[in-house]
């Protein structure tokens, strides 16, 4: 069907997006690997020569590395979960028949609008902080003591604001697919008296397959990179230095810049390890 | 509001007779305190008295320090005066990365710059940032609660006495804690208050050949000492406690005492923000008993041209009018004497205006107590009190204080803590090319 | 008897996903509620809720301050352009992954997934460098370049996803019936992928309005976006709950109002392929 003329075309077609991706990925990718065999430390004069694999050994011999790479599983890990699982019920629910369906929508897809900065603000100012925070007057409430989240349940605490962004992001792709759904088949196994939990599972969580794999990859993607969150409300503190804001403490704490961008080599190298076993779990729900 | 700067400046144009200057758009990278927040609401001044317009970027510290840090090391250019501190100054200065401040005008008067603040802001003799406003540490404590406790706080208390007064104040419920104090991660945070802790506990960074000191008993001892105090009569949750914080509990009437910068003090005498403005007294900060160093740290925010502006004239022209006597007395004029940027100059405390300010002589008296260039008990091979003046110091000491911070949540000890920042330390000056 | 089941799980659902919504929606809810309080009010403890006077003096002190417009404008046309520019280099891109794929279309689309995946701080420096020598520091065009780059490989993979749907046999009609391929992707395709696109924008809109690391590094003065502006009330001297409050309310009420009037385009369109 395809002829060769259209081949051709479809390639021109494709040139730009493909050029430019390549010179977003290649200039700055050359850069890292560059800068990483280099002393570079900008507050010093900048390039002081080349030193080989240095830069390599010394951020992966820090003894910050590994729980670094840790705490990045453990914030991917745990935002996933929380979004998927919590996705899927708040899909479901919002699915059924109520009043006023919409608005509620909009109330449940509000936070995603809301920048990192700002969310991480109000989490860490009007309802972490333990003396003036809402959740500490909820605790006093029920008398007991506030607990100091950012402090005493950090990676908890970001795992959870995180989750409040991405949450509406899962919602609306897992809502999208259920509404997909043909009722027919779900009303026929109910005829038959399957229990509402068979139907869930041999029916209902079958077809969330595809939109499920959607969510994690890109929220993968995401989350990955996340930096306000951490920024704004400990400052890598407590045990929640991710790879990336341990990079960032390099290259712009500690400036230099050299060291930096081998932790950047290594984050490319843990993201696409990452990627290879998201591939390998979920790539086969994706025929793209 | 640039309409009314346009219309000033067209104004101002229209007055200057003298060939030559021509109006010019300044950008300027700022921290968002108090002061600074002041100047900006008063640059129409600057401009009907120049010509000059500004263009204001207001930052949060962190992100200014790494906004202005990234422009200045890759000569960016996006800004035409950078506010940084005391510790940026000489550090860039001696890369030449600064304009040297030594052509300015016989009627600013730089030698009325306290000599404290102009030699921390000068490499080699050099000026290279003009002191907006300066600040030692001292405490701030409540009169009211202090004689309720039956004590009376001396000029010069040391830490033993701050201990047990700040346990003597302390009342859970009525949700007063004795003592509130920095144990924020970040270099400016936490790790600025607990070094100067540490001075006054005898320890020190580094020995002078650049080794880390955080296995010798002076530190142990200073932190032991911190952590036993705050666990007894500090805020829950002080690890997560830094100058904003500490000041909003102090100003609801949360803290019998506050060790920290002598600016704070406008804030909490300030009735308008202040519910316990009429009821705080001001002391030296402590030494530990028998140690000659007390936790007086020295720092200014300052004015410094980047090297390679364009406009350098019109921002010559803007420090000179943001850090002179006339803008002092602008200030006065507009919002009284106690909101003044303090610190900076001399003539400020010969004021007799100023000397009825109830905080002025105590903070001067600080400020003279920090000497930068003997920070410590023992000799050292750097400058500075609060920090170390060299590059790889806000790195380094960011880290060394998340490890504290992590001992004073109760994470880890205050033993593994400072093993832990004795071993990175170490590595990072060894990376440096120190060791 | 059917009937009142269903009336009365009605009712349920309804109670139950009311309470969830408003839920999730609280800390906005909060935020602006605290923007219309005093300092004073802002920490009170126990906290109040509606019974506060309210007051317009954040909102007045935040205007004095900044110079809002400026910062609305630029992250309007930044997080506008960037997005209109990125959809005009995908739509010929994600046509020809759709109906000339090829044995490689699947790994060009995770690849290019996969340069999302570089930390944008590792290359900060190089980056910066490179704005100073092509001169685009502190310009819109710089960022509407960057975020575009950002996002494009979203864009081309919702755009793919909806292009995928669109049946062949109405493009070889069109074909049939001499339409050219300009003509073919221009008024045969692009029309009827209207609401995918629609969803397109606004998502990345979305995803542009509130990229945080490069709007603020690579900008100061002339075209710093609602991402700088935020920056300066992070955590300023003394009380400041109220106005930051304030200043967060203005920083995300464009984007939440443009989400609340398109939630519809937006939702329909929100699949990424998910739905067969």
């Amino acid at each position: 069907m395809a002829t060769q003329h259209s081949r051709s075309a479809a390639r021109l077609m494709m040139a730009p997006a493909v050029v430019l991706l390549l010179g977003w990925m290649l200039i700055p990718l050359t850069m890292t690997l560059y800068f990483s065999f280099k002393k570079y430390l900008p507050l010093r004069g900048g390039d002081l020569g080349w030193v080989g694999f240095e830069n390599y050994v010394r951020f992966v011999t820090s003894s910050a590395f590994w729980p670094s790479v840790m705490t990045t599983l453990i914030i991917v890990g745990g935002v996933l979960a929380i979004t998927v699982l919590f996705g899927i019920l708040l899909a479901i629910l919002l699915n059924q028949p109520m009043w006023g369906q919409g608005v509620v929508r909009i109330l449940v897809i509000a936070p995603f609008f809301v920048m990192p900065t700002v969310s991480a603000l109000v989490w860490k100012n009007m309802f972490m902080d333990p003396n003036y925070g809402l959740l500490a007057h909820l605790w006093e409430f029920f008398g007991a003591e506030p607990v100091q989240w950012l402090s005493q349940a950090s990676l908890t605490s970001i795992v959870m604001i995180v989750s409040w962004q991405w949450l509406p992001f899962a919602t609306l792709i897992l809502l999208t697919a259920i509404q997909s759904l043909d009722s027919e088949q779900l009303e026929a196994a109910e005829m038959d008296g399957a229990p509402a939990t068979k139907r869930f599972a041999y029916i209902t969580l079958p077809h969330l397959g595809r939109a499920i794999t959607v969510v994690i990859l890109i929220q993968t993607i995401f989350l990955l990179s996340i930096f306000a969150e951490i920024f704004v409300t400990t400052g890598g503190a407590f045990g929640t230095k991710t790879l990336t804001y341990l990079i960032y403490q390099r290259v712009l704490e500690s400036q230099n810049v050299g060291l930096g961008s081998a932790g950047g080599v290594y984050a490319i190298i843990l993201a696409n390890i990452v990627a290879i076993f998201l591939m390998r779990i979920v790539g086969k729900n994706l025929d793209a | 509001m640039s309409f009314r700067n346009s219309v000033y400046a067209a104004t101002a144009m229209s007055l200057v007779t003298a060939g030559g200057a021509f109006a010019e758009i300044i950008t300027i990278a700022t921290v968002n305190n108090g002061d600074m927040i002041r100047m900006q609401g008063l640059t129409d001044d600057f401009t009907a008295k120049t010509g000059h317009e500004v263009e204001w970027v207001t930052l949060e510290e962190n992100v200014l320090r790494q906004r202005v840090t990234t422009d200045i090391s890759t000569k960016g250019g996006a800004f035409d005066i950078m506010t940084i501190g005391m510790y940026e100054t000489p550090i860039w200065g001696a890369n030449g990365w600064l304009v040297p401040l030594d052509d300015l005008s016989a009627e600013y008067d730089v030698d009325d710059l306290l000599p404290a603040m102009r030699s921390g802001l000068s490499h080699e003799g050099t000026l290279y940032a003009a002191p907006f406003y300066g600040e030692s540490s001292m405490i701030m404590y409540r009169t009211d609660l202090m004689e309720k406790a039956g004590l009376e706080m001396p000029k010069a208390p040391t830490w033993q006495f701050i201990r047990e007064a700040a346990a003597a104040m302390t009342d859970r419920d009525n949700d007063i804690n004795g003592i509130c104090l920095r144990g924020k991660a970040g270099w400016g945070e936490g790790g600025a208050f607990i070094t100067v802790t540490g001075n006054s506990f005898g320890a020190r960074w580094f020995d002078e050949d650049w080794n880390a000191q955080f296995d010798q008993p002076e530190w142990a001892e200073a932190l032991n000492f911190y952590v036993d105090m705050m666990n007894e009569s500090g805020p829950a949750g002080f690890a997560t406690n830094g100058f904003n914080e500490n000041l909003s509990l102090f100003q609801q009437g949360k803290c019998g005492m506050w060790i920290d910068a002598t600016v704070a003090a406008s804030f909490v005498t300030d009735p308008e923000d202040s519910t316990v403005a009429d009821k705080v007294g001001f002391a030296l900060a402590p030494n530990s008993e028998g140690v000659e160093k007390r936790a007086n740290w020295l720092w200014a925010w300052a004015l410094a041209i980047p090297a390679g502006t364009q406009k350098e004239d019109a921002a010559m022209q803007f420090i000179e009018w943001a850090t002179s006597k006339d803008y002092i007395e602008l200030v006065a004029e507009k919002e009284g004497w106690a909101n003044v940027p303090p610190g900076a100059r001399s003539s400020l405390y010969e004021n007799p205006e100023y000397q009825k300010v109830p905080f002025a002589q105590m903070t001067l008296d600080s400020i003279k107590a920090a000497d930068p260039q003997n920070p410590t008990v023992e000799p050292v091979p750097y400058v500075g009190i609060q920090f170390v003046a060299i590059p790889e110091f806000a790195g380094i000491a960011t880290e060394v204080s998340q490890e504290f911070s992590a001992a004073y949540a109760g994470q880890q000890t205050v033993e593994e803590a400072l093993a832990k920042a004795q071993a990175l330390t170490n590595d990072a000056m060894e990376a440096a090319g120190y060791r | 008897m059917a009937r009142a089941v269903t009336q009365q799980r009605k009712i349920i659902n309804t109670a139950a996903a009311w309470a969830v919504g408003l839920l999730i929606f609280f800390p906005i809810l909060w935020t602006i509620l605290t923007s219309f309080k005093t300092e004073a009010q802002a920490i009170a403890d126990p906290p109040i809720f509606l019974g506060f006077d309210w007051t317009l003096e954040n909102y007045s002190a935040v205007m004095e301050r900044s110079n809002y417009g400026r910062f609305l404008w630029n992250s309007v046309i930044i997080a506008g352009g960037s997005t209109i520019l990125g959809i005009i280099i995908a739509i010929p891109a994600a046509w020809s992954m759709a109906f000339v794929p090829s044995k490689r279309t699947k790994d060009i689309l995770l690849w290019m997934l996969s340069t999302k995946m570089l930390p944008a701080v590792g290359v900060l420096y190089p980056i910066y460098l490179l704005f100073i020598q092509l001169g685009i520091l502190d310009t819109k065009v710089g960022l509407v370049i960057v975020l575009m780059l950002i996002n494009l490989p979203i864009i081309v993979w919702m755009l793919y996803t909806y292009f995928k749907e669109i049946p062949g046999e109405i493009l070889e009609a069109a074909r049939m019936d001499g339409a050219s391929l300009k003509d073919e992707v221009l008024y045969v395709l692009t029309p009827m992928a209207i609401p995918g696109i629609a969803s397109t924008l606004l998502l990345n809109v979305i995803l542009a309005w509130n990229e945080a690391f490069w709007t603020l590094n690579l900008t100061a003065a002339k075209a710093a976006p609602l991402t700088a502006f935020i920056a300066s009330y992070s955590s300023p001297e003394g009380l400041f709950y109220a106005k930051l409050s304030a200043a967060s309310t203005m920083a995300i009420a464009p984007i939440l109002i443009l989400g609340w009037f398109s939630q519809k385009q937006l939702v329909s369109g929100l699949t990424f392929g998910a739905v067969k």
